[in-house]
């Protein structure tokens, strides 16, 4: 390992090791704009600058390794100067509309200008100003202030793989564009407005809408995926005004989708904030004791076997958990959290989680989709696959309609014909998954929401047992989910008890009059059409299509107005966190139904969420550990038999419109007009439209 | 003065066939399966021992950049020969290709063999559309006559020449930014380490040479290194093209001996400069980006490596930009203050934002539309730049102005005083 | 003669294709390189396809380079906006780009551009109404001996001044345009007073047959 000394420490790093990176590792900040560690070195914007013995010019410590006997000056006259001359260079054209910028605050440019900038300027010619370019609906440029770093240009094609930003022209005329104006095709453009060091990308959605001192910042989780990335809610009086990500290396890394980033005007739109009775037409407002005394009458009144209760995508794990007990209380035995009928096994959990976990594949070698568009489904998820795809000899191939995934796919097939040739070792790609020394599969909601999704899981059970998948040391089976709600329901047992019907037979109740009551908790994925006579319970905060069936409303919290327990695909637990109040008379969810349960004569044990927690732990000790995963043990999951060899569709039609926040959200609309309906067609990747 | 019987470039001017058969006439490919056979540490010996300095500017030793190759390598390895000829005041190599193409040719294939090199580059800028047809031609010859190809020269050593055009960027004479451009994308400099030797162009060991340094190896070997090292003054050997420009009486391209007078050069070969010696206010001794010099040292100078930089100049290219006293000396060098702004890749912040600063800087300083202490602003944001930015076009825009402002700043001062009283005039006037 | 993006004051072609001609050619540019590395032959395909195209490369004809090269085109975006030689509007049947760099300015190109802006009758970066000509500045030619310079399509016009600039405009515009190179029949850049150096060679150069093979672009 080299040794080197820095501002007169010695410090000994691994090879490798660039000058900056030591100096990070010395306590040493040193200023930068165009370096960003998750990104190729650039080495353009010169602020990085450090004197090194030996050496006539300075030199850019982002793309500098470290050679040992180095002597490096961080904080020496030359560095220093050599500093302030490139934030000059760097200020000179930079318009100074600091007060009106939106990243007043939060820049990187005023930052390090009050360390390095003059008091005053010397550049008396006319700044430069270059014409704004349009990147569609959801990033807004100002590139007067652009600084040229080129990190959005090399996010977006490194780590989004979308190659549609460039920098045209040449000296000072470059400019960063799309050439022919048009919207960043990516899910994950938002991040490049967090990549901008200076103002010159910004959230069009929240342009001029706060300044950063007046936010109130609160850690939680996302719940538009089952990714579960780590964010940040700010606030100011009661509303989400911005979502950023958090660092999280094993989960989003320091990215989000742009559905987590921008659906969040959906929170204040369509929202359920009283209690309501009666259909749609003959619907009355009325007051909360109202509405609970009435289903409390209809729960009583209701035989069990006749009552069934759904959870939707978003909901927390305490309120499933309350419902369910809720239910057993009651003997009612027909629940189900499955709501798009994947048939997916609750009894060994390793058959329904992400085994390999995220930060797991990087290690893989070798992949097989199964029905799945990661690329919609968990973006983040794609984006680590594309990062494993970069760093080489990972061989990736998907049965299932042809996707651009923004890394090269070999496709096998369609449909579960293919599937039966790679379990019994004929398939020429099993070549891979032999040769490979960590091979891991996918399989997505698409292959499993189907009549034979118990079948396609034994297959893909099968594949993974043939080509040893499954190891004392590596689980290559995964099974992505789409739903933040799902894992935990599934580990909460929120599934059919004794004598309980599935989703499927909860409608076909309805329909055919076996079930009266019908409990939704948030679930809006389901056919309403198909409920018959049934009378319907909604429980959820959007006025979407559980609550346009309903005859009773219970307005509840959405996900940044309560605290509440997520666990993502890969079993993940993760804790949410109340960032607002919910809106109205709306209530947190679990209270909702403890206080059902009260009005029963049946309380539910606990009168706070500590208590709810504790008591959910103590009957799924899963639950208690928190940010951390671990294997699950390997069983016996899915059903023997044939698997139908249509081809898989996948589940999601409109990336941007997939639940009841997103399809509330104006911002979401306008990405689905923009970038699925003004496309003519859908991309082909995208199955069906919209 | 060099006898013409120790000039390579023996058709410099184009008198005599450019074809193959004419080049043969005059020496070229003579026992050239002999020099391959005698092997690649031979080669890089002689070029070593010959003395011979890089002649696209930098003048780093070729024999040692040879050396820098690896021995073995299992990836394929390159040269590409920098043909991207742009610095202004430099068309030298120009007559290279159009009037002694085979001498490049042959180079490629000797310099390759002395670093195991069997597939060559050679970038050319895109401007010399007729340069590149001719050197097509000559390449098409070589290969026909067997000379290149699979087996070149019957030595069995397998050799292959692509001709490539540039499009109209000085930048892409920059080493790295040239194999950017080679590799398709926008001719932006590389960052170093790692350096060409280790990655270069495809990720594989490449060097990058100027035309001169490879079209004078194939002499240099037949004649010995010697015979090279003998000429000119020691650490500066050999000979050298020259391009005079300017206010001479004729401008010319002329082979001499390295660290030949500056005042010889001139008077010998360009006839001189317009009006006599004493008409003379400054010379650019080594292409634009080099200090310009005044008359007083340009008096006794001598033009090679060292002598240029004990002056605060430098050889560079050696093209030397002439300039008598009736050159508005403030606007000459505005002009290639211009010429930067415009080359600039964009790339580095001093460069993009600062070549662009002091151009207009420039442009008020010749009207004297400045103030006194600007010029040391001016000075300031030169050296701002100057060792700052990823390649030396950020180097090459500050010396002019920096040559200017050490010789030239009474006359800067003297314009601002003179634009200053005028425009009192004019209000008193008014 | 780089722009920032499409301009609207003329239209581009919706689509764009190499002739058969071209496509060959164009193949033999890509067999260049090795394999996997055909983007290296992005330059040389933008030329031919602004040579078939007039003298000026529309978005299409780069949309194309893109396709035929897997590249994305913003990629060649970058190029075609990066590199000078590079119209991305259209220009006039003869491209007369002066060179203005120091060595030519020290020799008299400002009487070379006045003589263009007077004969012509339009300013630097215009094309005349009959579509002839179009004028533009350039960086140094390397021609720096022969100064002052002007690049007509692909051939250097050496050694003006404003009296000679003004007939080679007419001859142009007469559609016979004369040998390039020095128009005061200067030997290359061997000097006008007679060689100092080579002067055992004859006087006049060996038959040039290169010159039937020049091409206008």
């Amino acid at each position: 390992m080299p040794k080197l000394t820095i501002d007169g420490d010695e410090i000994e790093v691994p090879v490798g090791t660039t000058i900056l990176q030591a100096c990070e590792h010395a306590g040493i900040e040193i200023p930068h704009f165009c370096f960003h560690e998750r990104l190729n070195i650039a080495g353009n914007c010169r602020m990085c600058l450090v004197e090194v013995e030996r050496s006539p010019k300075p030199i850019a410590s982002c793309a500098m390794p470290v050679a040992d006997g180095m002597v490096v000056h961080t904080n020496s006259e030359k560095a220093v100067k050599a500093r302030k001359g490139v934030m000059e260079f760097l200020l000179i054209n930079h318009p100074l509309d600091c007060p009106i910028c939106d990243q007043g605050g939060e820049c990187d440019l005023q930052d390090q200008a009050m360390a390095y900038g003059f008091d005053r300027g010397r550049f008396e010619e006319n700044k430069r100003a270059v014409r704004d370019k349009d990147f569609g609906p959801l990033v807004a440029t100002h590139m007067t202030r652009c600084i040229h770093c080129t990190r959005c240009i090399r996010f977006l094609t490194e780590i989004a793989g979308v190659q549609e930003l460039g920098a045209t022209g040449r000296g000072e005329n470059m400019e960063i564009t799309t050439y022919i104006e048009h919207a960043l095709g990516s899910e994950l453009s938002g991040n490049i407005i967090d990549l901008c060091p200076v103002g010159a990308l910004t959230s069009k959605p929240y342009a001029f809408i706060a300044r950063p001192w007046e936010l109130m910042k609160t850690e939680s989780v996302d719940v538009f995926d089952a990714v579960g990335s780590n964010i940040r809610v700010d606030t100011r009086g009661g509303q989400v005004l911005r979502v950023l990500p958090r660092i999280n290396e094993a989960v989003n890394e320091e990215w989000i989708s742009d559905k987590t980033r921008f659906a969040i005007d959906g929170l204040r739109r369509r929202r359920l904030d009283r209690p309501y009775a009666g259909r749609r037409g003959a619907r009355v407002e009325i007051d909360w004791s109202e509405a609970l005394d009435t289903v409390a009458d209809r729960l009583r009144r209701v035989p069990a076997e006749r009552i069934a209760a759904i959870a939707g995508d978003l909901c927390d794990a305490e309120s499933m958990f309350a419902l369910k007990e809720l239910m057993v209380g009651l003997s009612a035995p027909s629940l189900d959290c499955r709501q798009d009928g994947a048939k997916l096994d609750p009894q060994c959990r390793a058959g329904y989680l992400f085994n390999t976990t995220i930060a797991g594949i990087e290690e893989a070698d070798a992949c097989l989709l199964i029905g799945t568009n990661p690329r919609w489904e968990a973006p983040l998820i794609n984006a680590r696959l594309r990062k494993r795809h970069l760093q080489g000899g990972f061989s990736i191939a998907a049965v299932g309609p042809r996707l651009d995934l923004s890394f090269p796919v070999e496709l096998l097939g369609e449909g579960g014909d293919t599937l039966g040739a790679l379990a019994a070792g004929e398939h020429s790609w099993c070549e891979r998954l032999r040769a490979a020394k960590k091979p891991m599969l996918v399989v997505g909601q698409g292959a499993l929401a189907r009549r034979d999704g118990g079948q396609v899981l034994a297959m893909a059970r099968a594949i993974a047992e043939t080509h040893r998948l499954v190891r004392d040391d590596w689980n290559g089976f995964n099974v992505l989910h789409h739903a933040a709600a799902r894992v935990g329901g599934l580990d909460l047992g929120f599934v059919p008890g004794p004598g309980g019907l599935d989703v499927a037979a909860i409608i076909e109740g309805c329909r055919s009059g076996r079930i009266e009551l019908l409990y939704l908790l948030g679930a809006d994925e389901t056919d309403i059409d198909d409920f018959g006579s049934a009378f319907v319970v909604y429980q959820g905060h959007h006025g979407d299509r559980g609550a346009a069936r309903a005859d009773v409303i219970l307005p509840g919290a959405a996900y940044t107005e309560k605290d509440g327990t997520y666990i993502n695909t890969e079993g993940r637990v993760q804790l949410g966190r109340r960032a607002t109040f919910p809106p109205g008379d709306a209530r947190e969810d679990w209270k909702i139904v403890r206080a059902l349960s009260g009005l029963l004569g049946r309380p539910l044990p606990y009168d706070s969420l500590g208590e709810l927690r504790h008591r959910l732990r103590a009957a799924y000790p899963t639950f208690a550990a928190v940010d951390r995963v671990g294997p699950a043990p390997w069983g016996e999951f899915g059903r023997a038999g044939p698997v139908d060899p249509a081809p898989f569709t996948y589940p999601i039609a409109d990336f941007y419109r997939t639940d009841p926040i997103s399809r509330a959200s104006i911002t979401m609309a306008e990405c689905s007009d923009v970038f699925l309906v003004h496309h003519g067609e859908l991309p082909a990747w995208t199955g069906t439209r919209g | 003065m060099l006898a013409d019987k120790d000039r390579i470039f023996t058709n410099l001017y184009g008198l005599d066939d450019w074809r193959l058969s004419g080049a043969r006439r005059r020496g070229d490919w003579d026992g050239t399966k002999d020099l391959i056979l005698k092997g690649r540490d031979w080669i890089v010996e002689q070029i070593k021992e010959s003395g011979l300095r890089g002649r696209g500017g930098a003048g780093f030793p070729t024999g040692l950049k040879w050396s820098f190759m690896p021995k073995q390598s299992d990836r394929p390895t390159y040269l590409a020969v920098n043909a991207d000829e742009s610095e202004p005041g430099t068309c030298k190599d120009r007559d290279i290709m159009r009037h002694d193409p085979q001498k490049l040719v042959e180079g490629a294939l000797l310099a390759s063999v002395g670093m195991g090199v069997h597939h060559c580059y050679i970038y050319i800028r895109g401007e010399f559309y007729n340069e590149a047809q001719r050197l097509q031609a000559a390449i098409d010859e070589a290969y026909a006559a067997g000379l290149i190809g699979k087996d070149a020269c019957g030595s069995g050593y397998e050799f292959d020449i692509y001709l490539h055009r540039g499009a109209g960027a000085y930048i892409c004479g920059e080493e790295t930014a040239l194999l950017e451009s080679l590799e398709g994308h926008k001719g932006m400099p590389r960052l170093k380490p790692p350096f060409p030797a280790a990655v270069g162009v495809y990720g594989c060991p490449t060097t990058v040479n100027n035309v001169e340094t490879i079209a004078v190896a194939p002499t240099i070997l037949r004649r010995g290194a010697g015979w090279f090292a003998g000429i000119g003054r020691p650490k500066n050997s050999g000979t050298k093209i020259f391009c005079i420009s300017g206010h001479v009486a004729a401008p010319c391209n002329v082979e001499e001996e390295m660290g030949i007078p500056l005042k010889e050069l001139i008077e010998r070969h360009a006839g001189g400069v317009r009006g006599g010696w004493d008409n003379l206010l400054a010379v650019i001794p080594g292409g634009s980006s080099v200090p310009v010099l005044p008359k007083s040292i340009c008096d006794t100078v001598l033009m090679d490596f060292d002598s240029l930089q004990a002056v605060q100049s430098g050889l560079g290219t050696a093209a030397v930009i002439v300039m008598d006293k009736s050159t508005d000396i403030v606007k000459a060098i505005a002009r290639l203050s211009e010429f930067y702004k415009h080359e600039s890749c964009g790339q580095c912040t001093p460069c993009r934002e600062g070549t662009g600063w002091m151009w207009r800087v420039m442009e008020r300083m010749v009207k004297g539309n400045a103030s006194a202490a600007e010029i040391d602003m001016l000075l300031n944001v030169s050296y701002e730049i100057e060792g700052h930015t990823i390649c030396a076009l950020g180097d090459a825009a500050a010396w002019p102005i920096q040559g200017l402002i050490r010789h030239f700043r009474p006359e800067m001062e003297r314009r601002i005083i003179e634009y200053r009283e005028a425009a009192t005039r004019r209000r008193v006037a008014a | 003669m780089n722009t920032p993006g499409p301009s609207p004051v003329f239209e581009q072609p919706e689509s764009f294709e190499f002739t058969p001609e071209n496509r060959k050619l164009a193949e033999a540019h890509i067999a260049k390189y090795p394999p996997g590395r055909q983007a290296s032959a992005v330059l040389p395909l933008l030329h031919l396809a602004q040579v078939q195209s007039g003298g000026w490369l529309p978005k299409a004809a780069m949309d194309y380079v893109a396709q035929m090269l897997g590249m994305a085109p913003i990629r060649v975006y970058e190029v075609g906006t990066f590199y000078t030689m590079f119209n991305l509007r259209p220009v006039g049947r003869y491209l007369l780009q002066v060179c203005t760099t120091t060595p030519c300015w020290l020799r008299g190109s400002d009487d070379v551009v006045a003589a263009c802006e007077r004969k012509l009758g339009i300013a630097m970066g215009e094309t005349t109404a009959d579509g002839l000509f179009t004028l533009v500045e350039v960086e140094c030619l390397g021609a720096c001996v022969n100064a002052p310079v002007l690049q007509v399509n692909n051939d250097f016009y050496e050694d003006l001044n404003g009296p000679a600039t003004e007939k080679l405009l007419d001859a142009l515009r007469a559609g016979n345009p004369p040998p390039p190179g020095s128009v005061i029949g200067r030997q290359a850049s061997a000097p006008i007073t007679g060689r100092t150096t080579l002067t055992g060679l004859p006087a006049k150069p060996a038959a040039d047959r290169s010159r039937r093979n020049r091409k206008r672009t």
